[in-house]
């Protein structure tokens, strides 16, 4: 561990001098922010264009539904992951990482059905002859994906780090920013849900 | 890492504390190339912003030539540059676009986004708070070399076959949008969009660091009000940037949708000579000018906010004065950048915005001026009765003042919506934000840049050669903009390829020679600006002292010729802010000093 700390990565006086807040957790919060500005803008736009009319009305597909019920599912293993790691239970915190990932899969799986689910149902989502009301879903959601994928990946990456490294590490810093970063997209899906259901 | 092992870890340092440099070996790729140590990356971000400023000055050089003799035919330069750029002597139309909206671009992004705040927030930041570096050196070392890519793609744009892209700096659809709309929006369009994606990634993990090191990395007693008000407004130049730039994101992925995947956001009704009506229907194309002056106007103020920084600091230091108001200092730029993001729609008061919405956002584009004048006010009694010292990074901060002045007033006219139907797409506009923001700007960089070489290089740069540039910079600014504001009153739009077919803009003519004379001139002399840096970083006179300027700040705590990790020893203890020039008799106070017993408070 020690060697991986370069001398310039350490704020020496200072974190000694007063107890601030994690830099890393701050800089995860701060990134956080900028996404939701990211989706902020979007949605507004959506309004604004929506307020202009020639807008295409359809309901939510209730694949929707189940995604919704499968990434809140996912905070909550997320959130004993954290607990196991603490308690130094790696068997269970090995497990419900790995059940964490892949109901972060199953999520992006069930919007992609979706997807489709409108699409053979007259509502096109891109492509010529395509609303924008329509495409603003998709692209909304498309994003979110990516964004629920990124922590997936951040996830693989700490789970293969935490497992082989010879050197044992007692700090649970990369999982709770993990599960502060899964639980801002689970966060997240549920305000774009109810935005999408509530505006149509 | 959890906090124990940073504590463990801490101490180990400060007992090795003065040979910590050796602890690894540096070799040339780790040093000068993929550097984690802040200062030699805001030497990258600088060197580049300066490449970049030289080309982009350039492309104006070019545009003013079409601009000045509409009919001279320049066949010398169908040699260097080639038939597409110039045929029979002349600047082809679809170069000049592509050379306006290019120039723009750049200046904008990369030249006085990363150059500027790049450079001095690097810089600046770990040295004046009192940090070895940045929170995280490697997202730093991540966002210069993202700002490295997305300078190579816009290169790569100038050399494809259609063109780059030629829209203007804004983009606005449908012509950025359709591909079969004009030749700069195909492939060229293709590559503008990645290098803006790359470049808001920079400035993201730019920004984060920049805000997460000046919360949490400040040295032992230097609380937020004892900050140098250069590490204010980085601050919150770094805060504007990460709330605004990933809205300007959304609006180009709506862009890349429209463009590639047959969306219809911001399309609607369109008709293209020679290929027809398109089927896109539903869009508007208002709706991306909201998202990209949703960032557009805060972006203006990331682009100003640093240099306001850095002239406060310099006009403080050489007036041997107290800065005044430090505190109202501190407030306006909150204020500014509050407001930034309330009055994007002062861009669009003439896109059919309904007019009372247009008076709220007078209301609050002209609220921006009472900061603003605080700010000047500052600056002025700040100088008042100083015992000035002129040093050339001095009188670049007086001249930042001036332009900000005169372009500030401005701001007020275009501000009025009643006015601005009048003046919107004039020469007017172009006068008013070239003066405020770009040469304002660049005045800021040029007076960091010469007040800072010496802790950059260890040498001082050549003053005689400073003088001419600052005085030929500081006129020819003047003289080629100030004009400009006569033609957008007679209503010269901007963005056109020849005036002199216009009955109304005959007149100009003349005028419009003269700006484009002085415009060579003033690029010619930023030329000698060039020389006398690289020349001294290399042959300048060495510096000996170290605290040449006699300034309070940490930055002239560290060794003349500062290591990573910044001091060799412990990182000094601050007592006091920054401003103790002048006081109780005394010339300057540095921020290391403890308070004396019998010192009068600040
Ligand atoms: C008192 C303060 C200011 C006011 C009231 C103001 C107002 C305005 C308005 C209303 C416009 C739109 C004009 C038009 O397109 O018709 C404008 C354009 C512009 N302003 Fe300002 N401004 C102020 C200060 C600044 C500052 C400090 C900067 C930069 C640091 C700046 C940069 C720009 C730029 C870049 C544009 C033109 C963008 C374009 O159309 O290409 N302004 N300003
Ligand atoms: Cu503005």
């Amino acid at each position: 561990m020690s060697q991986n700390i370069s001398i310039n990565s350490i704020p020496t006086a200072s974190l000694s001098s007063r107890n601030k807040i994690h830099p890393q957790k701050f800089m995860l919060w701060m990134g956080i922010g900028s996404i939701c500005m990211m989706f902020a803008g979007l949605t507004s736009a959506y309004i604004v264009k929506r307020n202009q009319g020639n807008w295409l009305e359809f309901d939510i597909p209730v694949y929707f539904w189940y995604s919704t019920l499968v990434i809140m599912l996912s905070s909550i293993t997320i959130q004993f992951a954290v607990k196991a790691f603490k308690e130094r239970a790696m068997q269970k915190y090995k497990a419900l990482v790995t059940i964490t990932a892949i109901l972060g899969i199953v999520f992006s799986y069930l919007q992609w059905i979706g997807f489709s689910f409108l699409n053979n149902h007259g509502i096109q989502l891109i492509g010529r002859g395509s609303n924008p009301a329509a495409s603003f879903l998709f692209v909304i959601m498309l994003l979110h994906i990516v964004h629920v994928i990124g922590g997936v990946m951040a996830l693989l990456i700490i789970f293969f780090k935490a497992f082989s490294s010879k050197i044992k590490t007692y700090s649970s810093i990369s999982i709770e920013l993990a599960a502060t970063y899964w639980h801002f997209v689970d966060l997240l899906w549920i305000y774009l849900f109810i935005f999408f259901y509530l505006i149509k | 890492m959890s906090n124990e092992v940073l504590h463990a870890h801490a101490e180990a340092i400060t007992v090795h504390g003065d040979h910590h440099e050796h602890h690894h070996q540096e070799t040339f790729i780790s040093k000068y190339v993929f550097s984690q140590d802040h200062k030699m990356i805001a030497k990258q971000f600088l060197i580049t912003g300066m490449v970049w400023a030289v080309l982009g000055g350039l492309m104006s050089v070019l545009f003013r030539l079409q601009l000045g003799y509409p009919d001279a035919h320049f066949t010398w330069l169908e040699d260097i540059l080639g038939k597409w750029w110039v045929k029979d002597g002349r600047i082809t139309p679809e170069a000049y676009y592509a050379l306006v909206t290019t120039h723009g671009t750049v200046l904008v992004f990369f030249v006085l986004t990363a150059g500027l705040s790049g450079t001095f927030a690097n810089f600046l930041i770990p040295l004046q708070i009192g940090a070895r570096d940045m929170a995280s050196p490697f997202m730093n070392m991540l966002s210069y070399w993202f700002f490295f890519t997305a300078s190579i793609v816009m290169i790569s744009s100038m050399f494809v076959e259609t063109g780059p892209f030629s829209g203007g700096w804004t983009a606005y659809p449908p012509l950025s949008a359709l591909g079969s709309a004009s030749p700069g929006s195909k492939t060229g369009m293709d590559l503008w969009l990645i290098a803006m994606a790359l470049f808001v990634v920079s400035s993201l993990l730019g920004g984060l660091n920049y805000i997460a090191t000046v919360l949490n990395m400040r040295t032992k007693g230097m609380s937020m009000t004892r900050l140098p008000l250069t590490i204010w407004a980085l601050f919150f130049t770094a805060v504007l940037g990460v709330l605004s730039f990933p809205v300007l994101f959304s609006g180009f992925i709506l862009l890349i949708f429209d463009r590639n995947f047959g969306t219809s956001f911001y399309l609607s009704d369109i008709y293209v000579n020679g290929v027809g009506a398109l089927q896109n229907e539903g869009g508007s194309a208002i709706l991306y000018q909201h998202l990209f002056w949703f960032l557009g106007h805060p972006e203006v103020y990331i682009i100003l906010l640093p240099a306001m920084g850095m002239v406060s600091e310099i006009l403080s230091t050489n007036a041997r004065k107290p800065i005044f108001g430090y505190m109202a200092m501190v407030g306006s730029m909150f204020a500014i950048a509050v407001l930034a993001f309330l009055v994007w729609a002062h861009h669009m008061f003439v896109t059919g915005l309904n007019p009372f919405l247009g008076s709220v956002f007078v209301l609050l584009t002209l609220l921006i001026a009472v900061p603003s004048a605080i700010k000047v006010f500052n600056w002025l009694t700040t100088l008042w009765k100083g015992n000035i010292r002129f040093t050339p990074g001095m009188l670049f901060a007086i001249g930042f003042v001036s332009l900000f002045i005169s372009g500030g007033l401005t701001g007020i006219y275009v501000g009025n919506s009643a006015l601005d139907i009048h003046l919107h797409d004039t020469y007017f506009v172009i006068a008013h934000f070239h003066i405020v923001m770009g040469v304002a700007s660049m005045f800021g960089m040029f007076a960091g840049i010469y007040h800072w070489f010496p802790k950059m290089y260890g040498r001082y740069l050549n003053n005689t050669l400073a003088y001419i540039h600052f005085w030929v910079t500081l006129v020819g600014a003047y003289l080629i903009f100030w004009p400009m504001h006569y033609e957008g009153l007679a209503g010269m739009p901007r963005r056109y390829y020849d005036y002199s077919t216009w009955e109304s803009f005959k007149q100009f003519a003349d005028l419009n020679r003269f700006i484009s004379i002085v415009a060579m001139i003033v690029f010619a002399t930023q030329i000698l600006f060039l020389f006398n840096f690289f020349y001294s970083i290399f042959k300048g006179r060495i510096v000996t002292k170290q605290n040449p300027w006699n300034s309070n700040t940490l930055e002239w705590t560290t060794p003349i010729r500062p290591g990573h990790g910044n001091w060799p020893g412990e990182i000094p203890e601050v007592h006091r802010w920054a401003y103790d020039y002048g006081k109780d008799g005394k010339e300057f106070i540095p921020q290391t000093t403890p308070v004396g017993a019998e010192e009068s408070q600040h």
